[in-house]
């Protein structure tokens, strides 16, 4: 059975990168260690995964310090939540048509 | 693609959405803790305020009856958020989720500057010994704490904020009754919602 790929965002293939999007979407900013304890992850897959969407301009990076350690915050850009939107649609109606 | 996979990808996405906004490792069984602490300190008010009675009119509201009242509300405060905590991080423990995370903060954020405002009003009300409105607003301010705080975790605790905030109300336009609304909203109350709480997401924890 061939699927149409329409609207299916390559972005969002890989699972991780999908769980991450939908916690900026859901939340103004969160921040790096917060993300990788949610969503069980080790440090340098997680930032291998944020690099992509940071590329793909879906997210962007604040760096801080909270006192002497390092605070880096991400948030979901409007281009971020629309796409994550639009690839939300398409899972949808690939599940319809296998009906 | 198969459907599994896809299926799979919403339901991750609707999981790990909900755990990023919403704490999950309130306990119910601190909600029972709680009410079954403030029905026991009120059951020690209660001798308190007849033996102020006992002594003649106008003695319920001496220093003799007011004070001992007032360090039992605080026992029973402290004892209920300790407990509290301590069955929270028990019950996070046992689903391997953290305590300390942004959700709970926003939830800690936002119950709390309700709850330190009306904390800070009793205590002006204290100092002015306005005694009668103390019940309502302990009732009152807790059950807008509640409301406030329940956005950031189980939808049931904003109904029992509203219940709180409609028994302190009745509490200020009922005069004479304030004790008896507070044994209602924080004894019975915390038992009932504990209770069903504990029903409702517990139990396949503690299985």
């Amino acid at each position: 059975m061939k699927l149409t790929l329409d609207n299916f965002d390559k972005a969002f293939e890989n699972r991780i990168r999908l769980q991450a999007m939908s916690v900026l979407v859901a939340n103004e900013s969160y921040d790096f260690n917060s993300l990788k304890e949610l969503l069980d992850v080790t440090d340098g897959n997680l930032a291998s995964h944020l690099k992509a969407l940071e590329k793909e301009e879906y997210i962007t990076v604040t760096k801080s310090f909270l006192g002497r350690k390092p605070n880096t915050r991400y948030q979901a850009t409007k281009a971020g939540i629309a796409a994550f939107k639009k690839h939300l649609e398409a899972l949808e109606n690939l599940i319809k048509q296998q009906k | 693609m198969k459907k599994k996979d896809l299926l799979d990808d919403l339901s991750s996405i609707k999981n790990i959405m909900e755990r990023s906004t919403k704490f999950i490792s309130l306990s119910g069984l601190s909600g029972v803790m709680a009410g079954v602490y403030a029905l026991v300190g009120a059951g020690y008010a209660f001798t308190v305020l007849q033996s102020g009675k006992a002594a003649g009119p106008g003695h319920t509201y001496r220093d003799e009856v007011i004070v001992p009242l007032v360090f039992t509300a605080i026992a029973v405060l402290i004892l209920s958020v300790s407990t509290g905590i301590w069955l929270t991080i028990r019950k996070a423990r046992r689903k391997g989720l953290t305590v300390w995370n942004p959700v709970s903060k926003a939830l800690l954020l936002s119950g709390g500057i309700p709850l330190a405002t009306g904390g800070l009003v009793i205590i002006i009300l204290l100092l002015q010994r306005h005694f009668a409105i103390i019940s309502a607003g302990c009732l009152i301010f807790y059950g807008l704490a509640l409301v406030s705080a329940s956005h950031h975790t189980f939808g049931d605790v904003k109904w029992l904020g509203i219940f709180e905030v409609i028994i302190g109300l009745a509490a200020l336009a009922i005069p004479g009754y304030g004790f008896l609304l507070w044994v209602l909203g924080f004894g019975v109350m915390h038992i009932l919602y504990g209770a069903i709480m504990h029903f409702k997401y517990d139990r396949e924890v503690n299985a």
